[in-house]
């Protein structure tokens, strides 16, 4: 169906929502995307005619539940064209699947092994990474952001040497909305024999990707980001991989068997799945990828490309030549999400955001779990904009007429 | 549109330098975060037969977070250790209890952040100067 920003938005019932009279226009979409009518529809229809634990009972609706949960993990696989459906471990979110990897993947490290992140990361693909450290004696180290807030590949191939064992970078920026351009990553990986982790975060929401042509190990990824619900996302992790890799919780349904001497664990993916799993979430997010791969993607990057040109045309025309409001990211269109940071000098982003909600306008200003690249900034936070296919040229307006009355107010 | 969080009379504070920057020769100092946004309050203190003697702050943080510094900064001056936490215990509740309490003597000045009750979100932005405060002044009061 072609891209209609009106019929998509009447999918959202939240978006009719007024606060005091004022119409909400939703720009934090990068924190978390709003959830259509179908998403909900599908979670309410399994909590009211299929709820039961999964992979346990014999009655009808434990093989109810147990399909749809594994149906959805098919979903996923599909999403993400992975080899195969068992290389999906369902989690509670990215932070989960990072860790996940960080206990797992990362047991069998040693001390002096190396882990290359980058400067832009959000703070869950640095801290698990940091108790790793403390765990196992690895070593960290970090890719820079260039002054554009990109990952600063020139450095890979110093950064990237005989130790490396793992490369665990984010897919797209939370802050500057910065693609990462991954065959670099991924060339500068293998040279090395090292792995490639992604945090797709961000980028999930933005159409299916392709992992198997993008040569990484691990992808994480939540559901709430992807127009899902909260408290699920997904771990995909290459079958060789997987395979190999140690329990990282223990309990109910990651065992094959269990007695007081020893246990035995099932295969992946369910090795990874202890105690009962957010089934309904599973069903939901399933739902909303399915509902993104059904909308007309080419229609969607036109349309929020074209949002994106007229929020930074619009920044600009505030700015008047003042040199007050400064881009954090990428100035062009050019490998970017519709994800637009700034700063405006002499106001703070907390203040900035809280006269913009009594605009209508719901944005993230702060530091956006990414306090190492604030401080590479040398700023407290930024204020950003984070944009969905529902949103519409009277968002972005409302969010520039919100942003001049800050100024005024403020500076 | 009327937004009492930015009032004049806050923007006033928040824009005052009177007592914002760093001393060299202080008692007492504490720099405290708001993990939230960022933010970041330090507050060094000269304490004398057990008052404030001297203090300033060096704030990065939001109008809110600034005013709330300079209030303090400007007021603080011969107070007790115990009269310091008494003011801080004072301003939780004005941002708890949505606005009724009444201002403690000599910080009327402190009733600007009633409105900030109902934002929740920015409470510790108003009570992250005295965190600081209370934490320099516990760090430097004589031992018993």
């Amino acid at each position: 169906m072609p891209f209609d920003v009106d019929a998509i938005r009447h999918q959202f019932p939240i978006l009719r929502r007024e606060f005091d009279d004022t119409a909400l226009h939703y720009l934090d979409n990068a924190a978390s995307a709003q959830t259509p009518q179908v998403v909900v529809d599908a979670v309410a229809n399994h909590e009211t005619t299929s709820r039961a634990n999964v992979l346990r009972g014999v009655h009808h609706l434990a093989e109810a539940a147990t399909q749809a949960y594994e149906d959805a993990r098919r979903t996923v696989a599909r999403y993400i064209n992975a080899d195969r459906v068992d290389e999906v471990v369902f989690t509670s979110g990215t932070t989960a699947g990072i860790n996940l990897v960080a206990h797992s993947f990362g047991a069998r490290l040693e001390a002096g092994d190396e882990i290359v992140i980058s400067g832009l990361e959000h703070h869950s693909n640095i801290v698990p990474w940091q108790l790793l450290r403390e765990r196992r004696g690895i070593e960290l180290k970090i890719l820079p952001p260039t002054a554009d807030g990109c990952i600063d590949l020139a450095r890979l191939d110093e950064m990237v040497g005989a130790r490396c064992r793992l490369i665990a970078v984010t897919h797209a920026s939370n802050v500057t909305g910065a693609l990462t351009d991954v065959s670099r990553i991924v060339d500068a990986a293998q040279r090395v024999s090292a792995k490639v982790l992604l945090d797709g975060a961000q980028h999930i929401p933005h159409g299916t990707i392709d992992i198997q042509a993008m040569g990484v190990d691990f992808y994480a990824f939540s559901g709430h980001k992807a127009f899902g619900p909260n408290g699920i996302g997904a771990l995909w992790a290459r079958w060789s991989i997987l395979e190999g890799m140690p329990p990282f919780l223990g309990g109910g349904e990651m065992i094959k068997r269990v007695t007081f001497e020893r246990t035995t664990f099932a295969d992946p993916p369910h090795r990874f799945e202890a105690g009962t799993p957010p089934i309904a979430q599973a069903v939901g997010m399933a739902a909303a990828l399915d509902w993104i791969d059904d909308l007309d993607g080419e229609g969607v990057q036109t349309h929020l490309s074209a949002l994106t040109e007229r929020l930074l045309g619009g920044l600009h025309t505030l700015d008047q030549g003042r040199g007050l409001i400064k881009l954090i990211g990428p100035e062009g269109l050019q490998a970017r999400l519709p994800v637009v940071s700034f700063v405006v000098d002499g106001a703070h982003p907390h203040d900035i955001c809280q006269i913009l909600d009594r605009h209508g306008c719901a944005l993230r200003g702060g530091h956006h779990c990414a306090q190492p690249l604030m401080d590479h900034f040398d700023i407290a936070g930024t204020t950003r904009a984070s944009l969905a296919p529902y949103n519409n040229d009277e968002d972005i307006d409302a969010m520039l007429n919100g942003l001049e009355d800050a100024m005024k107010r403020l500076l | 549109m009327s937004d009492d969080l930015y009032q004049q009379q806050i923007l006033q504070h928040a824009r005052d330098e009177t007592n914002r920057g760093r001393m060299d020769d202080a008692d007492a100092t504490a720099t405290v975060d708001n993990p939230m946004c960022g933010d970041r309050v330090t507050v060094d203190v000269k304490i004398s037969n057990g008052t404030v003697a001297a203090i300033v702050h060096h704030t990065r943080g939001c109008v809110l977070c600034s005013a709330s510094a300079a209030v303090l900064a400007s007021q603080a001056k011969g107070q007790t250790v115990g009269e310091l936490e008494a003011v801080a215990a004072w301003l939780n509740r004005l941002l708890k209890d949505d606005g009724d309490a009444e201002p403690a003597p000599h910080w009327q000045d402190l009733a600007i952040f009633g409105p900030v009750a109902k934002h929740r979100s920015r409470h510790a932005c108003v009570l992250l100067p005295f965190d600081a405060a209370t934490q320099a002044l516990t760090e430097g009061r004589p031992q018993a």
